[in-house]
């Protein structure tokens, strides 16, 4: 502590700072040294690897949590602080403020970038020492270069001095949420994990090595950073749906988009390096995959706040960056597929595999998945290219995006189901042929009653929603009955990875009926009510009961009080509010949700009326929760198969290596 | 498989990269000069969006105003929306086209998040919008009172824009 100008002021600041720099230092270290003992063979040099890694991460970290002290304890002397926090900001948003912004988020992400780095470093025992240089090298340049971004362009430490403002200026209020203390982390770490897998596959062309064990170390890395993408994907479209106001829980947002394609590119990648290993197929392909995902993930990160895209979600943009931002994607991204085009292996793949076998359908899975990605980033970027021509900014609606991709994930929900059960190399018709006309059957027997089941009514794109979903989860069911033998309770004694698969496939169709009941059977009305009024929708009868004001820490409301009934039975008490938080003066909607299995009833307020009336937004969205259950099951999968044992087998590993001639570690 | 097809990533790459440098920082070109402008509103015969009745183009005179095009399918038109509000309480004359849209989503839209507009063009095919030049929502028009385009914006109303155009909008008669 020390007294300036009569206030009392922490040093902390200067620490988290001082921190930061020694991690730059570090990183700058971590990408030249290893290299260096590479190009020598020197196996002390290469050693220094993992301390250098295990020294970033630790110093990245000291410097995050700093930052999270000064938020905590109030220190308004940093700028970061000040402009995003507040005294009377509960302490958990304090928190959360951390990465409110932009500053802090990039130094949450580079944190991140270092704790990925160590666990590379901590669980690489049976990786070669030459691989593992290379790969921390290629960790530490991407590290030094986002750090020197984040030191001098967005520093999170610098402090306003002399005249320390005497309160903040608060948290973004949409951000004042338990959603927005999970939901960028999560989505962070998916985005972030994918650096690994891009340093595998730099340092697997550097090497010249693109084998099969290379594909089996990269994998479960890629399952990892997989897994986060699809919880923080879908923690973010939750949170949109519960906070936005509007009941809508996927937007086709720019900045919903950038998150939306790195997970495209990593599904087909998961797939991608499923064949390379097992077969020694792809691998050009595998590795153009993992630089993609890697750079959509940058682009996602880094493209919504360089000032060159608008969004809505855009909360931290700052077009003074753009330009370094840029530079570095020009680095990374530009850097690597200039390795890649003088690297990359141009002899065909020796594995022959006939047209109908696993290899063809991934191959289709990995076309569509693919497609699907570049028809969001040209969507995205279309307002872009317009502006660019000088014909205006525009937002490139909902149905443009939804027309390219439901077909494509129909197409995909297909296959998926067919690719998992046929085999390598070279499959028979006839072997899968009833198998496939069971499922179909089912399909086709479900997905035809289902609209009439839901509201008696004829409804082409529930049948087939659902019957895809029934198609694809009905093939799973078959696939585990033919490894039991029949005995579907034996299931857990299958390996990890072909449960995990399984259960993703069924996640997947679990959401896909999720989305199609929503999308078909939601529904909203915006109604002028007063208190003591009721109405009906939907066979829910949703009576106002009373108005009130409520003063919130640092807000106050409107809320309004609703009993919703089924029948005679009351089913929920909700009580959306309208709040305006005073630092900000900004108005948002807290919605009020009844979730259930099978149907969410979601209230939230619009406009005040005359007379005590409120517009009223009053909606029941059918099986909402089962978009979110199937992500939920496909996250389960993807632990499950990062799980799998035959990924610590440290010995064939480093058998293969010693065959190939390098040091193991 | 020929080395030359493994540059393709990379040349795309430079492409899309040379795109975003030229693309960086062209916030000032939010007021386009558009050939409209100086021209009178394109004649219209068209159904207004709550009311159903039929509208033209002599609605727009009498009073200079703001004509917005809006749809419910587009985010940033979500997001001008409260300082559209916001001028209207302040008297500013604004009247909507709902540009590609169905009726009923923009019925529930107004009723949720206030209704600034003297009154709304349906244009659900984007008729009037083609007569308009517009490319796509949200655009705004400053007419005159004989109803001679005076400017136009492309993207989201704000504070920031407003001021820029406000000199535009109290020059006119």
């Amino acid at each position: 502590m020390f007294d300036l100008y009569g206030d009392t002021l922490t040093t902390a600041p200067e620490f988290g700072q001082l921190a930061l720099i020694l991690a730059f230092v570090v990183a700058v270290i971590q990408s030249v040294i290893p290299f260096v003992g590479v190009q020598r063979r020197d196996a002390l040099l290469m050693s220094w690897s993992r301390p250098l890694a295990a020294a970033q991460a630790l110093f990245l970290t000291v410097s995050l949590v700093v930052l999270g002290y000064c938020f905590v304890i109030d220190d308004f002397s940093v700028t970061y602080v000040a402009t995003n926090s507040n005294t009377a900001l509960p302490t958990p948003y304090k928190i959360s403020a951390v990465w409110g912004a932009h500053e802090g988020s990039l130094l949450l992400w580079v944190t991140m970038l270092g704790l990925w780095g160590l666990a590379v470093a901590w669980f690489s025992k049976g990786l070669p020492l030459i691989m593992l240089a290379r790969v921390i090298g290629v960790l530490g340049i991407v590290s030094a270069g986002f750090i020197l971004f984040t030191l001098e362009t967005s520093n999170p430490f610098a402090r306003t001095l002399p005249s320390i403002p005497p309160e903040g200026g608060d948290l973004n209020p949409l951000l004042q949420d338990f959603g927005l203390i999970v939901h960028p982390p999560t989505l962070y770490m998916g985005y972030v994990g994918l650096s690994v897998v891009f340093a595998f596959a730099i340092a697997a062309l550097l090497g010249g090595r693109l084998d099969a064990a290379w594909a089996r170390w990269s994998r479960p890395w890629t399952t990892a950073a997989w897994v986060f993408l699809t919880i923080g994907i879908a923690l973010g479209s939750w949170w949109a749906y519960y906070e936005l106001g509007w009941g809508g829980w996927w937007f086709w947002d720019p900045v919903e988009n950038a998150s939306l394609m790195p997970w495209l590119v990593a599904t087909a990648l998961l797939h991608s390096l499923a064949v390379t290993e097992k077969r020694g197929l792809f691998k050009s392909w595998t590795v153009l995959l993992a630089i993609f995902a890697f750079s959509l993930s940058l682009l996602g990160t880094f493209l919504v706040r360089s000032g060159v895209l608008t969004s809505v979600h855009a909360f931290a943009s700052d077009p003074e960056r753009g330009v370094f931002i840029l530079a570095l994607l020009g680095l990374c991204v530009g850097g690597s597929l200039l390795i890649y085009a003088l690297k990359a292996p141009t002899v065909a793949s020796v594995g022959r595999y006939e047209w109908l076998s696993k290899e063809s359908f991934l191959m289709a899975n990995n076309l569509l998945l693919l497609v699907a990605a570049f028809a969001i980033l040209l969507g995205t970027l279309y307002p872009l290219i317009i502006d660019f021509m000088g014909m205006g900014k525009i937002s490139v609606g909902a149905a443009w995006f939804n027309t390219m991709f439901v077909p494509l994930s129909v197409a995909l929900t297909l296959i998926i189901g067919v690719g998992a059960l046929s085999r390598w190399k070279a499959d028979q018709a006839s072997r899968l042929k009833n198998e496939l006309i069971l499922a179909a059957v089912l399909a086709l027997v479900v997905g035809g009653l289902s609209p009439f089941l839901a509201d008696g009514s004829l409804n082409w794109q529930v049948m087939m929603g659902v019957g895809i979903s029934v198609w694809l989860i009905a093939i799973s069911l078959v696939d585990i009955w033919k490894k039991t033998r029949g005995n579907l309770l034996r299931f857990g004694s299958l390996s990890l990875s072909f449960q995990g698969m399984v259960l993703a496939h069924i996640g997947v169709a679990v959401s896909v009926i999720g989305v199609t009941m929503v999308a078909n059977y939601s529904q909203e009305e915006s109604v002028r009510m007063a208190p003591g009024d009721s109405y009906v929708m939907s066979g829910y009868r949703f009576e106002f009961v009373e108005a009130g004001h409520i003063d919130g820490p640092n807000y106050s409301s409107d809320a309004t009080r609703f009993r919703v009934f089924d029948g005679d039975r009351e089913i929920a008490l909700l009580q959306p509010e309208k709040r305006r938080y005073h630092a900000r003066g900004s108005v948002m909607t807290e919605a009020a949700i009844d979730a259930g299995l099978f149907r969410d009833v979601y209230v939230s307020m619009g406009e005040p009326l005359e007379d005590g009336a409120w517009g009223m937004r009053l909606q029941v969205k059918p099986f909402m929760r089962w978009v979110w259950l199937g992500a939920i099951f496909m996250s389960i999968g993807g632990l499950l198969a990062m799980l799998d044992k035959r990924y610590r087998q440290v010995k064939r590993a480093s058998s293969d290596v010693q065959k190939s001639g390098e040091v193991p570690a | 498989m020929k080395r030359v097809f493994l540059f393709i990533p990379l040349v795309a790459f430079a492409v899309l990269g040379l795109l975003f440098f030229l693309t960086i920082d062209r916030e000032n070109k939010d007021v386009l000069p558009s050939p409209l402008v100086g021209q009178p509103f394109p004649p219209f015969e068209m159904s207004k969006l709550l009311t159903e009745e039929a509208v033209s183009t002599s609605a727009l005179q009498g009073k200079p105003l703001l004509v917005n095009v809006w749809a419910t399918w587009c985010p940033t038109c979500k997001a001008e929306h409260a300082f559209l509000n916001m001028l209207a309480e302040d008297g500013i004359r604004i009247v909507g086209i709902n540009y590609k849209d169905e009726r009923d989503k923009a019925h529930q839209w107004l009723t949720a998040y206030g209704n600034p507009y003297e009154f709304n063009v349906f244009d659900p095919e984007g008729k009037l919008g083609l007569d308009l030049g517009v490319y796509g929502a949200p655009e705004t028009f400053l007419v005159d009172s004989s109803g001679v385009i005076r400017a136009k914006h492309v993207g989201d109303l704000n504070a920031a824009v407003w001021q820029k155009l406000e000199a535009t909008y109290q020059g006119m008669k």
